[in-house]
């Protein structure tokens, strides 16, 4: 979980999203819809970007788990956290999350997304405040700052 | 109301043996739990009779694609997302990665998986109409038997399957004869991503000499099962395509088809939508 091993008891049958909640007071994934079609609820199993409400809490034993709580390294924001602030990304903050962990996923399989790319990376998580422009804008933001860090890098061409 | 969770059990099988003498053992009594994607929806909304289900997760013999000589066998268990991935499947089975991709979100297609998506038995599920025109078979096993069936001819009614409460769903598998094939996928829904099908539809045609030499055509969300229209190919087979012929094709589909008004939509916007759809695809094969 986030790096660390945790041990919690569940019902086979609970969904991860509660587990994260209630057991393990991983409060920053937010329960939306509850039936996989927001995205609110979205955490990295394994790699792979899921909906935690439609995970039963058995089948992510010793599983790599990774919440909003994971992605930034202690006090430092990660890049998408940092764009999505720069870029007014988040209003009400209930699907940000979700969205952190949806364009962290992107960018890990599309380093550099063009736009349908970044459409079809976020099309799970639905957003009621921002109209998703300056959602899509943090996420170009995003590997923008990446690419720049990498170009700045001592040794860097 | 929410279901209550510790009136539930999900047991987690490593083998594929041990998940046949779960079946085989006590008939009806476990149902195989894959990807959970249309199941936990079920719970939470607290409609999930059924209580006792295993967890194929752990059951490595359910996953992965081989590619052989005349044919590509899907594992059950495997995911939307690998599918995608295949570049064996994307090269030359293109409606069923079109079908992938448009289930859902990338969230659901890492967890949604073909044989799921099959045995959930929805009729406006978006692989069935792929499998049905590549002429898929499905591999069933019991502790008693193996073997396999046509997919065409699998679901006898609504959410009814010929398998059998001792079987599990271990594989499809698509012959490879499709290349030269044009082929044609569209899903309509009320928006373009995450959304259920009103209707979707899925084409493959050989075209021989400007006619259609063979055919086939399978819808969802039209009818109580996914359908393969074996009439409207009928129709088709051997004709070239003229208005004359696309009219009588789309009058054929009428009668074949049997929509219906649910809360996705009406079945006077679904047979106007399956004889667009019917329309584009035959005049993609004119082109």
């Amino acid at each position: 979980m986030n790096g660390e091993p945790r041990r919690v008891t569940a019902y086979p049958v609970s969904r991860l999203l509660d587990v994260l909640r209630e057991e393990m007071h991983l409060t920053g994934t937010k329960e939306g819809c509850g039936e996989g079609e927001c995205g609110a609820c979205a955490v990295l199993l394994n790699g792979a970007i899921v909906t935690s409400c439609l995970v039963p809490a058995i089948e992510a034993e010793g599983a790599e788990i990774r919440t909003i709580e994971g992605i930034a390294d202690s006090a430092q924001l990660s890049a998408v956290q940092e764009a999505f602030l720069e870029c007014g990304g988040a209003q009400c903050g209930m699907c940000t999350p979700g969205m952190v962990i949806a364009a962290t996923a992107l960018l890990e399989r599309h380093p550099h997304p063009n736009d349908a790319e970044i459409r079809d990376g976020l099309a799970g998580n639905l957003c009621r405040c921002t109209g998703y422009q300056k959602i899509f804008a943090a996420v170009v933001r995003a590997y923008e700052s990446c690419e720049a860090a990498a170009a700045t890098k001592p040794g860097a061409q | 109301m929410r279901a209550y969770v510790p009136s539930y059990d999900l047991r987690v099988p490593k083998l594929l043996s041990e998940a046949l003498a779960l079946l085989a053992q006590e008939p009806g009594v476990w149902r195989p739990f894959a990807g959970g994607t249309d199941l936990m929806v079920l719970l939470e909304a607290g409609k999930l009779d059924h209580r006792k289900f295993f967890s194929l997760a752990k059951i490595d013999d359910l996953r992965g694609i081989e590619v052989a000589n005349d044919s590509a066998v899907i594992g059950a268990l495997t995911t939307y997302s690998e599918i995608l991935k295949n570049p064996a499947l994307r090269e030359e089975f293109p409606l069923l990665c079109a079908a992938a991709r448009e289930t859902g979100s990338v969230a659901t297609q890492n967890r949604g998986t073909l044989g799921g998506n099959i045995v959930n038995a929805s009729p406006a599920a978006d692989s069935p109409p792929a499998l049905l025109v590549y002429d898929a078979e499905v591999e069933l096993i019991s502790q008693r038997r193996v073997h396999w069936v046509p997919y065409h001819g699998f679901h006898t009614g609504y959410k009814k399957m010929l398998i059998s409460q001792e079987e599990l769903l271990r594989s499809v598998r698509l012959p490879r004869r499709f290349q030269s094939w044009r082929q044609y996928y569209r899903k309509v829904g009320t928006r373009k991503a995450q959304a259920i099908s009103k209707v979707c539809f899925a084409g493959t045609a050989l075209m021989q000499r400007g006619a259609i030499g063979d055919v086939r055509i399978a819808l969802g969300s039209v009818a109580p099962i996914p359908l393969r229209a074996v009439e409207t190919e009928d129709a088709l087979r051997g004709k070239s395509i003229t208005p004359a012929s696309i009219t009588i094709a789309k009058e054929v589909l009428a009668r074949e088809i049997v929509p219906i008004d649910d809360i996705r939509s009406t079945a006077r916007y679904r047979l106007r939508v399956a004889q667009n759809l019917l329309e584009e695809f035959l005049t993609l094969l004119a082109k």
